[in-house]
């Protein structure tokens, strides 16, 4: 990963308290996964920043390393890798997301 | 195309023992589920876990397979 790509994902994961990374826009997500993390976050009722990665090949590949997590969707929350899909739907279900989005300030 | 039979022999491979079920979601060799129940999970996070099984699927998932659905956990106590 190069320098400037490490730097631009930093700066989004920092600036932006709950940072979904994903297929499409929140208006029209391009994947099901993506999707369903989208669906979830608005449950959740949190305000939350959604970055475009096919938009991006610079973002897409590097933030796979950054992670060490080869699929989208990524969530994070308080600058710290959350999980997947899978994950957060799991997270979402026993309560723990909404104990994440406390901690993190903003719930 | 991996074939779910394919991904249950890498996954076991990669965790003797465990319980592994694949299915392909699509019919077309490329969305999967997975359940893997692995004494490897025991004390891990969910993140760590998945990460194991990332790794055991190794380049499929930079290429062959474009979803996978996936639960992990470590076997229950009480009937391990």
């Amino acid at each position: 990963m190069s320098d400037q790509a490490r730097a631009r994902i930093e700066e989004l994961v920092t600036n932006h308290k709950v940072m979904l990374f994903m297929k499409g826009s929140k208006q029209i997500p391009a994947c099901g996964f993506s999707n369903a993390v989208v669906q979830i976050l608005k449950k959740e009722a949190v305000p939350f920043e959604a970055f475009n990665i096919l938009a991006d090949p610079e973002v897409r590949q590097g933030l796979k390393e950054y992670s060490s997590w080869p699929t989208y969707p990524q969530l994070y929350i308080g600058g710290k890798f959350v999980g997947g899909c899978d994950i957060v739907t799991e997270l979402h279900q026993s309560g723990e997301l909404a104990k994440e989005l406390a901690l993190a300030g903003i719930k | 195309m991996p074939s779910p039979d394919s991904l249950r022999s890498r996954l076991l491979a990669a965790f003797p023992n465990a319980q592994v079920d694949v299915t392909d979601l699509t019919g077309t060799q490329d969305h999967f589920q997975a359940v893997v129940i692995a004494s490897a999970f025991d004390g891990k996070s969910r993140i760590e876990q998945h990460k194991l099984v990332y790794a055991a699927l190794g380049e499929l998932m930079n290429g062959d397979i474009h979803a996978l659905a996936l639960t992990t956990r470590a076997p229950d106590p009480d009937v391990r």
